[in-house]
């Protein structure tokens, strides 16, 4: 019974958040409901029975990746957002491409798709389990993601680097 | 006992949310915030098969996603600013060269 109440309070904080996100017109405010959406995504993982996901999700995703967008709004000193002309046919051709998108797929999930529930933490997503495939089957996706870290870090020192 | 089907429907909102933040803001930091909402949405369906399939090949495939989201943050920031420096806006109409 309080497995349902806690998915729907978490997924209404995510959609709340989202919603948010394209309400508001300051960037910082936009990342600080990102942070909420993130948070709360966390804790349906954990309702899932990942807790290395959960926790990588706070660590990268609400820790890292977000004190970086943090810190780059406050360096720009980014205000608020000004309108222009240029997003009027994004929204005319994009929003109801997405509508149709998002409705086939809301259609095919709910009418024909793959039916069955998932139980309070069915699978063991425990560091301990998760590291054993993660450096058997996925050692070497795994080492090439240390590569691209690598190249990531000369990429982003390369183009902040004031030219001289 | 939630149905996969809530996940996955509340995965479709989520990056719809996303796509929708991507068409309509014209703050290059928000769209990339959208961006970012999309892979956490795919996560999220991610995480839900796994649950459902019993396999933890997809808590692998979330870990690999969010370090690709990491490398893609720090260098799509960097291009952030490195344009900002440029043109000091960060309204993405008025990027309109790929030139510095």
């Amino acid at each position: 019974m309080l497995h349902p109440i806690l998915f729907f309070l978490f997924a209404a904080l995510c959609v709340g958040g989202a919603i948010n996100l394209l309400v508001q017109k300051h960037p910082i405010n936009s990342a600080l409901s990102l942070i909420v959406v993130m948070a709360s995504l966390a804790l349906i993982y954990l309702l899932l029975g990942a807790e290395f996901v959960a926790a990588v999700q706070v660590i990268v995703y609400a820790g890292a990746i977000m004190v970086l967008f943090v810190f780059v709004i406050m360096l720009l000193n980014a205000g608020a957002e000004e309108r222009t002309a240029g997003s009027r046919i994004a929204a005319v051709l994009g929003i109801p491409a997405l509508a149709v998108a998002i409705g086939l797929g809301l259609y095919v999930t709910l009418q024909h798709g793959i039916t069955g529930d998932v139980a309070l933490g069915s699978t063991p997503g425990y560091p301990h389990a998760v590291a054993r495939p993660l450096f058997r089957e996925f050692l070497l996706p795994f080492e090439v993601t240390s590569v691209l870290i690598l190249i990531a870090i000369m990429g982003a020192v390369v183009l902040a680097k004031r030219s001289e | 006992m939630v149905p996969l089907s809530y996940y996955l429907v509340l995965s479709a909102i989520l990056f719809g949310c996303g796509v929708l933040g991507f068409l309509l803001k014209r703050n290059i930091i928000t769209i990339f915030m959208s961006i970012e909402l999309m892979l956490n949405a795919v996560n999220l369906t991610f995480v839900a098969f796994a649950a459902h399939w019993g396999v933890l090949s997809g808590h692998i495939f979330v870990f690999f996603v969010m370090v690709v989201a990491a490398a893609e943050a720090a260098v799509g920031l960097a291009i952030i600013i490195a344009v900002f420096r440029t043109r000091e806006t960060l309204n993405v109409d008025r990027v309109n060269l790929l030139k510095l």
